[in-house]
Parts: structure tokens; sequence; C-alpha cells
């Protein structure tokens, strides 16, 4: 930076610039939202690929069982409203944490976590009982694309409680400091999204597979 | 809305948080309107209420809307944040989205009702 600038002197000396030589400072972090904002875009793409494909294959049984013999709605429902819930209280920690109160901010981060934690327990234990049932992802394409989609949602719901857990350890240490706040921020984008991720799954997966 | 101007305030304090927070009560509008987006298509498969085709628009199409108050509510999108390259970003990417669904399906449709003429298990012989 500081070579640039006194080449940029330098030349100033023997000729006028008509373009700015230096590019003027941002604040660390500046572009951290806007970057990540862009990787969400692009894990949308991934998840547009997997309905695209549960879309294509999904009524192919082989034979099998369908959604209508392995699909539990009142389950589904139940597993909805945890991710639900804690897209609130994710909400609530990102409100106390603009208050700058740390205690607050980690328990509401806690609560989000044990949403996310059944959340991902029923999934399994459904999981569990389809493949207890035979429904394995080997059976049909349908339970191929269902488990690759519905599979890769839950994959991404385990990272992001890693990741909380990750973050409520560096808030304990360190407390709000910006760059926390900034990752508390990026992880709040990341929840939201996989509850909207998680609304194109109940409605086609489960609700239209109901209907097929 | 009040989220909105709080949002642009809190920006234009310091940089490195441009994106909105939104406040107790936008988050608060959010959850119920998602909570009522979710219990009416559950409602209306679990119940049977409306014929099945009818049924599938209705929440194809509340899936959507609950998409877009997700978006706002609490991922707190506008036009104007990180100076509209984030909606520049998401329009990009859905009509990518758009494209690879409806391009993969119609596709496959059309493969599927072309050369497999024997393909429903049920009504074979």
């Amino acid at each position: 930076m500081t070579a640039t600038a006194h080449a940029a002197t330098l030349k100033t000396g023997d000729a006028p610039v008509f373009h700015e030589v230096e590019e003027h400072a941002h604040p660390e972090g500046s572009s951290t939202m806007l970057g990540f904002w862009i990787y969400l875009m692009s894990d949308c793409l991934i998840f547009a690929v997997l309905f695209a494909t549960y879309g294509v294959l999904g009524g192919s049984y082989a034979a099998g069982p369908s959604p209508k013999d392995l699909f539990d709605l009142p389950l589904v429902a139940l597993n909805t409203s945890m991710l639900l819930l804690s897209s609130i209280t994710y909400g609530f920690a990102m409100l106390t944490m603009e208050k700058g109160r740390v205690g607050q901010t980690q328990a509401w981060l806690a609560i989000t976590g044990l949403f996310g934690l059944a959340f991902l327990s029923i999934e399994l234990y459904e999981f569990a009982h389809m493949i207890h049932l035979g429904a394995t992802p080997q059976r049909s394409a349908f339970l191929s694309s269902f488990f690759t989609l519905v599979g890769t949602h839950g994959l991404h719901v385990t990272f992001g409680i890693i990741w909380l857990v990750t973050l409520m350890v560096q808030v304990a240490r360190h407390g709000l400091i910006p760059a926390n706040r900034r990752r508390l921020m990026c992880l709040s984008m990341f929840w939201h999204f996989l509850d909207v991720i998680w609304i194109g799954v109940f409605t086609f997966v489960y609700l239209m597979g109901m209907l097929r | 809305m009040t989220a909105h101007a709080h949002g642009d305030h809190h920006g234009s304090d310091h940089h490195g948080d441009a994106h909105a927070h939104g406040s107790f009560r936008s988050y608060m509008i959010g959850f119920l309107l998602s909570v009522v987006l979710t219990a009416v298509p559950f409602w209306l498969v679990m119940g049977e209420v409306m014929d099945p085709s009818l049924t599938t628009v209705a929440i194809l199409g509340l899936g959507v809307v609950q998409i877009v108050v997700h978006m706002v509510y609490f991922l707190h999108m506008n036009s104007r944040s990180e100076n509209g390259w984030t909606m520049l970003a998401l329009i990009f990417t859905l009509i990518l989205v758009v494209i690879t669904l409806t391009g993969s399906l119609w596709v496959m449709y059309h493969l599927n009702a072309n050369m497999m003429p024997v393909h429903d298990m049920s009504r074979m012989p």
C-alpha cells in the first residue's frame, strides 16, 4: 500500500493523473456481507439443481414405495415448526446483539441451536424409519433424489449448528467485538436462508408428494 | 418500512454493518406471517379441502409468498442494501434457477412422453 502511494506521489510530480491511482480505503470487513450473499446465491443454485433432479426423478418409484406410503405429514409439520422457531430465536439473538447484551445473545443462540438440533433429530428419525422400512436411497430414483435433496439441506443445518457453537465460544472468549458481530450476521443470513430452502422442500417434496 | 429506514440510518453510521437488522416488530410480523403461510398449505393437504390440482397451485403460490416474506423480514432484502448489488445477485440467481427448474422439467417431461411408451407399470398387462 505504502509503496504504491509513494509511486503515485512521484508520478504526480511528472505528469497529471486523471484516474484514482490508489483505491480509497475500505474498512475491514465492509465487503463481507455482499461476498457472503454471493456464496448463498451459489448455494441456492446447488439446491435448484437438486430440486430439478427431484422434479425429474421424483415420480419414478421402480415399483417401490411412493411418497404416500412413506411421508408422515404431522411429523414434517413438527419439523417445520422447529426450523421456524429457530429462525425467530436467531432474530432475537441479533436484536440483543444490537443492544450489546452478551449474556442474552448467548442464551438466544443456545435456544436457536437446540431448535436446530431438534429439527435434525426429527429428520434423522424420519430417515432411520424409512431405511428400516426398506426405503433406502438405492431403492428407486425417487428415493435417491429425495435423500440427496433433503440430506443436503440436513447437512447444511448440521454445519450451521457447528458454526453456531463455534461462534458461541468466540463470543464467550472475546465478547461482541465487530469481527464477532460480522460473523454472527453471516450466520444469520445462512440460517434464514436454510429456512427459505426448507419452504421449497416441504412444499415441493412433502406436500406435493402427498398429492401425486 | 420502519425496519428499512432504521437499516439505512445504521448503514450510514458504519459502512461495515451495511445490512439492516430489522426490529422486534418486523421479526414478529415475519414470524406470524410465516406461521400462517406454513399452516395453511399443511391444512389444505392434510384436510383434503380442495381437489388435488387446485391444491397444488395453491400450495405453490403460498410457498412463493412465504419465500418473499422470509426474504423481506428475515433476510432484510431490499433494493438499496449494498448499493443494490445483493438485489442484482438475487435477480441473476433467480433467472438461473427458473431456467434450471423449468428447463429440466420441460425437457424430461417430453423425453418421458416421447421415448417411453410403457412407462406406467400399473397399466402393463
